[in-house]
């Protein structure tokens, strides 16, 4: 491992001034980065620990509702914290598929963003959700789409010197509901296969008026399932509309082969985990739609 | 580069002489002669590693030594007092959880973190405090039996 310099800012603008050294590398959890750094995939010559700037490791629940999530706040803090449990449970659910007991304790949810592994299990959720990623650097603050911070397997579209430093997560919208499916050949401690997730909206009427649908494992990125969500909207939620968006998600999906799994095994698991991910929406409505 | 860490290792104050490059493993095994910490796969994906920090499990292998000064880490080495074993320790002799006894060490620390929190679990809650934790030869089953023989009743009821 080549030698660095760590260093331990304590606000935000000092994070910002060391991240402007030639190869500065963000710590958070270090369960991406420090591997990395051993295995001589990454290379640093300063490593900036966020864990000690107040802003990055707090949840701060919002005068409107929504909730901000510190971008080093642990997987473990995002599970079980009793405003994200109440509001945003797929979020809370698919932090704690992230690794096991001892990564959840460390690994950060800003770096499982920025690590932008397309099978990143902390983002799907995120996505339907509307989350908004809150970015520092040299040239002041900017927000966006949590999906537009990711730009290719292991890369960001953060300019260099830019920090991700918290996820903000709008009020929740009356009558929504949103989950997280992914398939694993070991429950615990694996990589999804397929991850996908769906956030329903509904009217007074019961139909469907917004629907998102979002993918992990099956794109260089995380994506929408837009042909998915189309069909879905001004529907009534039953198990057959669900099995529906389900395959055109697998439409929308753009899957590799690879050593867990073949691109048509992969279409295959969209399909079923995006019709139950939509019927886990329907449970929390409070209705049972049957899905294969 | 070589630095000075401040640390809290089993309750006791240490200066170590580390390098930036040590991982908390490194420190406890090759400066501090902590060597009932194992590392196995390196990468955060076998547990053998497993210490608690201010109380929680963590992969000693994923933290950098630099990052330990102000917290407090708890190794295999303290859990036992006077050479007396810690009843997860004693549980999984009596129960043969233990085979080559390479995971043991971590094994017994994210049990013994699940029981601080939650002193009597389900054998579900068990199966998920260790799922981080491999172990390549027990099948896990008697494993899951020390803890839940430690935890009470609660899940051994459920596993009959």
């Amino acid at each position: 491992m080549q030698d660095f310099i760590y260093e331990r800012p304590t606000t935000i603008g000092e994070a910002i001034a060391a991240m402007h050294a030639d190869d500065a590398r963000a710590l958070a959890g270090g369960t991406d980065l420090v591997p990395q750094l051993r295995e001589g995939r990454r290379r640093a010559a300063h490593i900036v620990d966020l864990k000690h700037i107040p802003q990055m490791t707090e949840v701060t629940v919002l005068p409107d509702g929504g909730v901000q999530i510190g971008a080093a706040v642990t997987a473990a803090a995002v599970a079980r914290h009793p405003a994200i449990v109440a509001d945003f449970p797929a979020v809370a659910e698919s932090a704690q598929l992230i690794g096991g007991v001892q990564v959840q304790n460390r690994a950060s949810l800003g770096g499982n963003i920025c690590n932008a592994a397309p099978s990143a299990d902390g983002v799907p959720a995120l996505i339907c959700h509307g989350a908004q990623v809150l970015i520092a650097g040299p040239d002041g603050t900017r927000e966006m789409p949590v999906e537009a911070i990711f730009a290719a397997p292991g890369r960001t579209t953060l300019a260099a010197g830019e920090l991700l430093t918290a996820i903000r997560l709008p009020p929740v919208a009356p009558n929504s509901a949103a989950a997280y499916r992914r398939f694993t050949p070991r429950r615990e401690m694996d990589i999804a296969i397929v991850g996908a997730a769906a956030w329903l909206r509904l009217g007074a009427d019961g139909l469907i008026t917004d629907a998102r649908v979002a993918l992990a494992s099956v794109a260089p990125t995380p994506i929408r399932a837009p042909a998915a969500e189309k069909k879905l909207l001004g529907e009534r939620p039953t198990g057959g509309l669900f099995e529906e968006a389900g395959r055109l998600a697998a439409q929308d999906a753009r899957p590799i082969s690879d050593t867990r799994g073949s691109a048509v095994y992969r279409a295959t698991l969209v399909t079923v985990l995006v019709a139950r991910a939509l019927a886990d929406c329907g449970r929390r409505f409070g209705f049972e739609v049957a899905v294969a | 580069m070589k630095v000075l860490l401040n640390c809290t290792i089993n309750g006791e104050e240490q200066s170590v002489l580390a390098d930036t490059r040590d991982t908390l493993l490194d420190l406890l095994r090759d400066r501090l002669g902590l060597t009932g910490t194992k590392e196995g796969c390196g990468n955060g994906n076998c547990g053998t590693c497993t210490v608690l920090m201010d109380g929680a499990p963590i992969n000693a292998c994923l933290v950098l030594a630099a990052e330990v000064p102000g917290r407090s880490i708890t190794t295999i080495e303290g859990v036992s007092a006077d050479g007396a074993l810690h009843p997860l320790q004693q549980a999984l002799v009596e129960h043969g959880g233990t085979q080559c006894g390479f995971c043991t060490p971590g094994i017994v620390l994210a049990a013994k973190a699940l029981l601080d929190e939650n002193p009597r679990p389900s054998e579900t809650q068990i199966r998920h405090a260790i799922a981080g934790n491999l172990c390549r030869c027990t099948g896990y089953g008697k494993i899951v039996e020390a803890i839940a023989a430690v935890a009470g009743s609660a899940a051994q009821e459920e596993s009959r």
